[in-house]
């Protein structure tokens, strides 16, 4: 599987009972606890092979780190990444460590998939559920953050579910049917949610007033605290959503944020709708149904 | 008095502009203060801060850079946007104060079966509630656990503002088996209550 779906991770067939998935990613710091940083970063690595219906096997660290800044702190980052790795079942194999004034981390990580089972971009059919799996708004939260806006308890809650793997989420839809997946990071969930469109042909009518959204985050995307990366996305979808001429600046922005270690964005039919919905409570996932999918029509994301 | 003043943002990284325009618009009692910015997330972002804090706002583009003139008219309490949507005209929707977990006094049992009923008919009725308010033991309905949880996500996708007093979730443990809604306090509540021209109270 290549670049031409847009999906989450390259996947090669091994035999046709395995392929591997393969997948990279690594950032600047999102929180200031190297230890908590280190958590997030893993997490949202992981996530890739996750939403390709996988499980992750081996990763490998990449590292940018100054040498201004003490040992420990990259210490802290570090363990973070491997406890986040165990807690997914992974091995921490090695890694590579590059002198940069910035730090930054991630994982390259291989995981292992059934190629019969892969869930990529591309089998969303019309009929099919739309269901979130984390609510929105960690991109606008860690703006304010940054100026030390962001109300204690948007902070937690953001914290949370950027910790948070996806590996139950990942599990649940495997054995429940779906038939499409991606992860919400950096494009967004209208960004992602544009990619599975185009690769499944068909169009995805997301329901604005059903989209989960972490605590405060409304009030800060109100008080101006949008992540440039929001706007380059609604920008980059110009002309490709139909939106209602009423929604509000803050809602788009909020439909547009930047997730880091973002949820999972699953089509599911509707037969198995229910089921899915049950397992995912019953996994302690918050999942929420978010829209459906249409016939394609002149729009690949349509908002109601 | 009327004052002016110049807020040079050019340079600084997000979310600085935002916080350096609010620092001069706070300083003022009334008066202008204009923006300097340049980029555009900056202009989005400022322009939009300043106008859901209810002041006037124009931007000219100058040598590259944009000038984003605020006008501050009198003092107003800055809040950013309303939570409380507005009442829809000539449809008085009505809110729900359920300060129970049950409805009425006498046997839990039957008191349970009447919640899911009243829920049940919520849910289907033409026209959803403006808003549930959960207060006390009502705030377990919305949590994990609850029978009445579908009802509830169900007239939360139809629009019904669902409010659990923070309060109270704390009280009983609740505060992460929230599965509908959102948490609220008791200033929210409240507003709710006294905007609304029918509240309805379930205890």
């Amino acid at each position: 599987m290549g670049p031409e779906t847009s999906d989450d991770a390259a996947v090669y067939r091994l035999n046709d009972d395995l392929a591997i998935i393969q997948t990279v990613d690594f950032f600047t710091p999102v929180v200031d606890d190297p230890y908590l940083f280190g958590q997030v970063a893993a997490a949202n690595s992981l996530s890739d092979v996750y939403a390709m219906g996988g499980k992750p096997l081996l990763a490998l660290n990449i590292v940018c780190f100054p040498d201004c800044l003490p040992a420990e702190v990259l210490e802290q980052i570090l363990k973070g990444g491997a406890d986040k790795a165990a807690e997914a079942g992974a091995i921490i194999a090695g890694g590579h460590t590059v002198q940069d004034d910035v730090p930054k981390y991630g994982l390259a990580v291989t995981g292992l998939v059934d190629p019969r089972r892969i869930l990529s971009n591309a089998g969303a059919s019309p009929g099919d559920f739309l269901v979130l799996t984390k609510p929105l708004g960690t991109g606008i939260i860690n703006t304010a953050a940054k100026g030390e806006l962001a109300p204690e308890e948007s902070f937690r809650a953001a914290l949370e579910t950027m910790l948070e793997l996806n590996r139950r989420a990942s599990e649940v839809m495997a054995r429940c049917g779906a038939t499409a997946c991606t992860d919400i990071t950096g494009f967004g969930l209208l960004g992602h949610a544009a990619e599975m469109a185009r690769a499944s042909a068909v169009t995805l009518e997301i329901r604005t007033d059903s989209i989960p959204v972490l605590p405060g985050t409304r009030d800060l995307a109100a008080m101006g605290m949008i992540p440039a990366g929001a706007y380059a996305n609604r920008d980059f979808l110009a002309g490709q959503v139909d939106m209602p001429e009423h929604l509000s600046p803050v809602t788009t922005a909020i439909l547009f944020d930047p997730q880091t270690s973002g949820g999972l964005l699953i089509s599911v039919p509707a037969a198995g709708i229910d089921l899915l919905a049950g397992e995912m409570k019953r996994a302690g996932v918050r999942a929420k149904i978010v829209g459906r999918v249409r016939e394609k029509g002149p729009f690949p994301l349509v908002l109601i | 008095m009327t004052e002016t003043k110049k807020v040079d943002c050019r340079g600084l990284a997000c979310p600085q502009p935002v916080i350096s325009t609010k620092k001069a618009l706070d300083s003022i009692g009334r008066g202008t203060v204009v923006a300097v910015v340049d980029n555009d997330t900056a202009r989005e972002n400022v322009a939009l801060f300043a106008k859901n804090s209810g002041h006037r706002v124009e931007v000219e583009k100058i040598e590259g850079n944009y000038h984003i003139t605020i006008t501050k008219d009198s003092p107003v309490e800055a809040g950013g946007e309303q939570e409380t949507p507005p009442l829809q005209e000539g449809r008085p929707q009505a809110v729900y104060l359920i300060t129970s977990n049950l409805v009425g006094q006498g046997s839990p049992d039957l008191g349970q079966v009447l919640m899911k009923s009243l829920m049940v008919t919520l849910s289907e009725a033409d026209q959803p509630p403006r808003a549930l308010l959960f207060l006390n033991t009502g705030v377990m309905l919305t949590c994990r656990g609850s029978a009445v949880l579908e009802q509830i996500q169900a007239l939360s996708r139809r629009g019904t503002d669902i409010i659990s007093c923070g309060t109270c979730l704390e009280y009983y443990k609740l505060k992460d088996k929230l599965e509908a809604g959102r948490p609220g306090n008791m200033m929210e509540i409240n507003r709710y209550m006294a905007e609304s021209a029918k509240v309805i109270t379930i205890a």
